[in-house]
């Protein structure tokens, strides 16, 4: 243990523990801008300088470890200078268009600014970059707010192992952008949006599409239709500072309904829809090795799916060629619910509320539209959107009265709603192909070894004498470690599920953004509590599931089944990345 | 009113003269991998800054070449703006009064044509090429890209033993580099900022000193797989050592009697002596993947044909022996010899003796330098070292040129030989010379010389040696099919030679004569890339842990040069004339290290690759 002073307060850290660290255990939080615990301790702001006595130079706290006797002062005078200095060098260069900017009261700029008093009168004049971003796409890039922290290039090298984005330039030219000179829409990016969900301020979010949601909803001609994402029920409260009781998915169908939405529904029932389709596949490929290269990938993250054809595209046949659940809710409601309503699908507008960036891109693929002609889902809203649209409507949802999901589409089992957290597809999977095999139900939580937040998992599992070996990866790195040692032959496995956000979508790229903490783990919690809750534990045991099969599509793997409930991933192009020559 | 008055000096003068000094150090610091185009920009404000006002070029000209750039910087200018900037500096060159505006001009000229491309991704695509891609300036310089930081850092902390197995990551001749590498880490050290590059090679060489015999790491399973390396130099034995630890199995051919190349027949042992060499060269042998042949010549004893098929694949790092001749009558006389020939006796152990004999040596580079100071170790009466150029034009560090003078040899600039005389023996007498004056730079940015108006001159001697530089006897290779470019043997930049599947080259027979740390390099290169085509991917690593760099004021400091013995008793003998740090010099310096792997761009992009 090492013994100082902070502020004069006595303080006893571990060895090497930074000053920040230490500072905050004693109370103290040092500000800083551009320090992510463990990804990003670059010390590039200079915000969280500190002086330490007898030391000339002021030192950052976040890349300084404490040291027996030290005497750090975190509001000196030459600190508290240097601190309001560097925050106005950083506002010099930054647009500071707050009122226009979906980050204000969610900014670590705006934040230090206003709390370090800076009213007017910089005295820096401003030195805006030029900004040139493609606007049309689904990562929205704007380089007069960007404060060159650097956690976006960490985050897509550290984490998700993607190099999406470099330092280009040198000197005070040096800006961020797609690395090896490239367009964004040109590059590899899987659209996880992470680099989002870290980035301190509103240089990173996603393009908005709000517009088109209320001009389709001002259109009397259109039905609309939303149907709202597992993740999204555990995690769009936050931004209303509510509880997870109070942020229920009732109020949730609620609020989207006085939005004005005319039919309010539930992906989980495409979820239940998406299980029984995958197992049914899983369970063919099962029947019938040989025709097949093991082992099958779930398809339900669009993340990945860009992943896997841009960096090992030729492993892209052992996709699951069962659409995600958005997506085959979106052929369904355009197809049987159309048909049920005796509504012209082309008068149907589908909005999906996602915790995802990547199902922006997903919803605009070329053969993504199979119901009609026309896109399936039409557009796809991060849940930041949905609740942009909250405020901007001035409702206040925890005020909202409790309303279900429309029938008969807004039926999920527990099994659906664990498509959120990481692990819970293929435990969903399980479950439905345990019975499908056996005749009969397993315990509900039979499964339940493949959850947790271990970046790469595996498990066997015996289903009538048949030993399956499965793996669960989320995180892209963690997945490139897993592909990468399924291609050496030093793993084999007959079922993967893949997400691309660390710890699956209850971190996706497309939920609230909190700076310093992450609530995946309490969102994860709050599904998996759903699922106890839920009375039906099973896809297979969906009614409305089961009706819409017994109506419409039969059977799983059926001929309309194959047609509007599942995708062919060779029909459209992804860019290929230069990781894909580099480790394959 | 005075009629005179003496001048003194602001202070505003002195301080802005101070900066100038602070500047010129730091262009020397600057690192590589900067946009040229804002650098050149930036220099032009400092060239713009000296204008005297007068002249519209200058005055006004400078200023809008620097709006010019900075609008292609912002990436708002187009194609034409490019050419507008090399018309503005083309007028600007041809109508400006005095050197300020002409050379200033001039320079924006040499990059709008030298880096055009840079230019043209700035208009073009709103991009720079430019890419910090080794932030660490010394270990970007390192040919063999050592982990000079980390192994700085391990000398700071008293660990030499892991010093030495850091080093051997990259460079397997710890030893031999601390006593004689270029050290061209030391060119844009960080702390020259400050005041003056750290002395790099002095704390590898007070870790080789200090770290007693270091174990080499284990060698990966066996492959199975032979690979045989032509050339028992720093290159060869680079990639023996590599290959070996992946578990490959190498024969060594060396055409001499013992390995080492250019650092057993080419460097005197009073620059490095035999023992530690053969500390170094017994360490890689220690592996027990390699076995050596010494003795046996490719290309004669055995065709390169034949090995090929012996072996799986094959490294050429033959060096380059062969001496090159002055062209001009009498050389043939006896006593004109290469500096080859006298170095390569001396490294057999075969020293001539020139006692009583006046010796002149022929050349301006460190073989020259040699041959100087080793001919005054002979015992020669006189020692005269004749050069075509000045003596600051001479290729030789210049600290070794400052030994020689010291150990009392002459250096006489500015002679071009004519011709060699010789007594009715055949013994060479004496060496003509023609004086020379200082003329017009050439290519290589160095004045030119030419013919003085002043008459030959004789320098009577006994010996000669030629000393103007080697060639590789690149016919017996080339006569099987290796290519050749401009007398070396053309290898890609992965050591591959085209068209010969499996024949990787590297070293001074491919880069023509260059520095160990080069050769080296090389080996280093071709050992990782014979591995791949092996087909495999070992990864070599150190394994040692680097101590965690503290953050800490910036005071000047003087930097530790390393002392040689005195003249007077060192030119007698051939023992080792530079003296190691003291502990307490090693302490000093490498706590001047800025620990460049850590602060600044290192903690962001990664200041160390800790496998390769």
């Amino acid at each position: 243990m090492v013994n100082l002073t902070i502020d004069r307060i006595p303080v006893t850290a571990q060895e090497g523990t930074t000053i920040m660290e230490a500072a905050a255990l004693a109370g103290i939080p040092i500000p800083h801008l551009c320090y992510l615990k463990g990804i990003n301790e670059i010390a590039a702001c200079r915000v969280c300088v500190v002086e330490v006595e007898g030391t000339e130079r002021l030192l950052p706290a976040c890349d300084n470890v404490v040291l027996e006797g030290m005497s750090v002062l975190t509001n000196s005078p030459r600190v508290r200078e240097a601190r309001r200095t560097n925050v106005e060098l950083l506002m010099s260069q930054h647009s500071g268009e707050c009122m226009s900017c979906v980050r204000s009261g969610n900014c670590s700029l705006q934040t230090i600014a206003n709390d370090l008093n800076i009213l007017d009168g910089n005295p820096f004049p401003k030195d805006l970059p030029v900004d040139r971003w493609d606007k049309e796409a689904p990562l929205f890039r704007d380089s007069t707010k960007c404060i060159k922290c650097m956690r976006c290039v960490n985050i897509c090298d550290k984490v998700q192992d993607m190099h999406i984005w470099d330092v280009e330039g040198t000197g005070g030219h040096t800006n961020v952008n797609v690395s090896l000179g490239r367009e964004i829409m040109n590059s590899d990016c899987t659209f996880c949006g992470q680099c989002i969900i870290n980035c301190p301020t509103g240089a990173l979010r996603e393009r908005d599409d709000t517009a088109k949601v209320w001009r389709a909803l001002a259109d009397p001609s259109k039905t609309t239709v939303v149907q709202v994402a597992p993740a999204v029920r555990s995690a769009w409260g936050e931004a209303f500072g509510m509880t997870t009781e109070e942020a229920s998915e009732q109020r949730l169908a609620a609020a989207l309904r006085r939005l004005g939405f005319d039919y309010v529904f539930d992906t989980n029932f495409a979820a239940d829809m998406t299980i029984m389709e995958e197992a049914g596949e899983f369970l063919e490929q099962l029947t019938h090795p040989e025709n097949h290269t093991f082992p099958m990938f779930t398809s339900c993250c669009p993340g990945w799916v860009r992943f896997l054809k841009g960096q090992f595209p030729e492993m892209t046949g052992q996709l699951s060629t069962t659409k995600s659940p958005h997506q085959m809710f979106g052929a369904t409601i355009k197809t049987y619910f159309a048909e049920l309503k005796g509504i012209d699908p082309h008068d149907i507008f589908v909005v999906s509320i996602m915790p995802c960036l990547a199902k922006k891109a997903e919803c605009a693929e070329p053969n993504q539209n199979d119901a009609c002609g026309d896109p399936d889902v039409d557009v796809v809203l991060t849940t930041r959107e949905m609740n942009r649209m909250f405020r901007a409507d001035h409702l206040i949802p925890g005020l909202l009265k409790e309303t279900p999901f429309d029938a008969p589409l807004g039926i999920a089992s527990g099994a659906g709603q664990i498509f959120g957290v990481t692990g819970g597809v293929m435990e969903a999977a399980l479950r439905t192909a345990y019975y499908a095999v056996t005749g009969t139900n397993p315990e509900p939580d039979a499964f339940r070894e493949v959850r947790g937040f271990d970046g790469w998992k595996e498990s066997v599992f015996e289903i009538q004498g048949k030993q399956l070996k499965v793996a669960v990866a989320s995180g892209l790195g963690n997945t490139r470690k897993l592909i990468t040692a399924l291609k050496k032959g030093e793993v084999q496995y007959d079922f993967v599920e893949i997400m691309a956000c660390p710890g699956g979508c209850s971190n996706g790229g497309g939920l609230p953004i909190h700076e310093g903490f992450n609530l995946t783990p309490e969102r994860a919690a709050a599904l998996y509590k759903l699922d106890l809750n839920n009375p039906i534990r099973f896809s297979h045991e969906n009614p409305g599931v089961q009706e819409i099969y017994d109506n419409y599509f039969e059977k799983p793997l059926s001929e309309k089944a194959e047609l509007l409930l599942h995708t062919d991933h060779f029909g459209w192009e992804m860019p290929a990345g230069p990781n894909h020559q580099r480790k394959a | 009113m005075s009629r005179l008055s003496i001048r003194t000096k602001v202070q505003s003068q002195a301080v802005v003269e101070g900066l100038y000094k602070d500047v010129e150090r730091r262009i020397a610091a600057s690192p590589p991998g900067l946009c040229p185009v804002d650098m050149a920009a930036s220099f032009l404000k400092l060239c713009h800054a000296q204008t005297c006002g007068k002249c519209v070029p200058c005055r006004i000209g400078l200023g809008q070449l620097g709006n010019l750039m900075e609008m292609v910087l912002r990436g708002d200018g187009d194609e034409e703006t490019v050419d507008l900037i090399e018309k503005t500096a083309r007028v600007i060159k041809n109508s400006a009064d005095c050197a300020i505006g002409v050379e200033a001009a001039d320079m924006v000229l040499k990059g709008v044509i030298g880096f055009r491309d840079d230019y043209l991704e700035h208009v073009r695509h709103h991009r720079c090429l430019a890419s910090l891609n080794q932030p660490v300036p010394c270990v970007a310089l390192c040919p063999a890209g050592v982990d000079i930081p980390g192994y700085i850092a391990l000398v700071h902390a008293g660990r030499y033993a892991d010093a030495i197995r850091l080093i051997r990551k990259d460079n397997p001749f710890p030893t031999t580099c601390g006593l004689i590498c270029e050290h061209p880490c030391e060119a844009r050290c960080r702390r020259s900022m400050i005041d003056s590059p750290v002395n790099i090679r002095g704390l590898k060489r007070y870790a080789a000193d200090h770290a007693g015999e270091v174990p080499v790491p284990e060698c990966a399973k066996s492959t199975g797989k032979s690979v045989a390396v032509i050339g028992g130099g720093p290159g060869g034995l680079s990639a023996a050592y590599y290959l070996a630890l992946m578990g490959h199995s190498v024969t060594v051919f060396e055409q001499r009697k013992e390995a080492g190349g250019m650092l057993r027949y080419g460097i005197p042992s009073y620059r490095l002596p035999r023992k530690l060499l053969d500390s170094d060269i017994n360490a890689i042998l220690s592996t027990g993947n390699i076995e050596l042949v010494t003795g046996k010549q490719i290309g004669k004893d055995e065709t390169l044909t034949d090995i090929r098929k012996r072996f799986d694949a094959v490294f050429i790092s033959i060096g380059a022996h062969t001496d090159k001749k002055l062209g001009i009558p009498g050389e043939d006389s006896r006593g004109v010899i290469s500096a080859v020939e006298l170095l390569r006796a001396i490294g057999n152990g075969e020293k001539p003796d020139f006692t009583g004999k006046n010796v002149v040596i022929v050349g301006g580079g460190n073989v020259a330098m040699d041959c100087t100071r080793s001919a005054r170790r002979l015992g020669a009466d006189r020692v005269t070292c004749v050069y075509r150029r000045r003596k600051a034009d001479m290729t030789a560090l210049p600290e070794e040129v400052e030994s020689a003078v010291a150990e009392g040899c002459e250096i006489a600039e500015m002679l071009s030989p004519v011709r060699i005389e010789a007594d009715a023996e055949g013994n060479a007498a004496g060496l003509v010379v023609q004086p020379q004056i200082t003329g017009p730079f050439d290519r290589s940015g160095r004045p030119r010389p030419v013919n003085a108006d002043a008459p030959e001159r004789l320098i009577p001697c006994d010996i000669i040696i030629i000393a103007i530089g080697q060639g590789i006897e690149s016919r017996p290779f080339e006569e099987e099919g290796v290519r050749v470019v401009r007398g070396s043997f053309g290898a890609s930049d992965n050591g591959s030679i085209l068209e010969m599947d499996g024949v990787f080259a590297g070293g001074d027979c491919v880069t023509g004569p260059a520095t160990v740390i080069r050769a080296i390099g090389a080996g280093k290169v071709a050992a990782a890339n014979i591995d791949e085509y092996l087909g495999f991917h070992h990864v070599i690593e150190a394994g040692v842990d680097i101590p965690s760099p503290v953050m800490k004021d910036l005071p000047a400091y003087g930097r530790v040069n390393l002392a040689e013995r005195e003249a007077a008793e060192r030119q007698c003998d051939f023992e080792l004339t530079e003296c190691g740090m003291s502990p307490e010099e090693a302490l000093q310096e490498s706590g001047r290290c800025l620990r460049c792997d850590h602060f600044g761009y290192g903690v962001f992009k990664g200041g160390r690759e800790h496998v390769w």
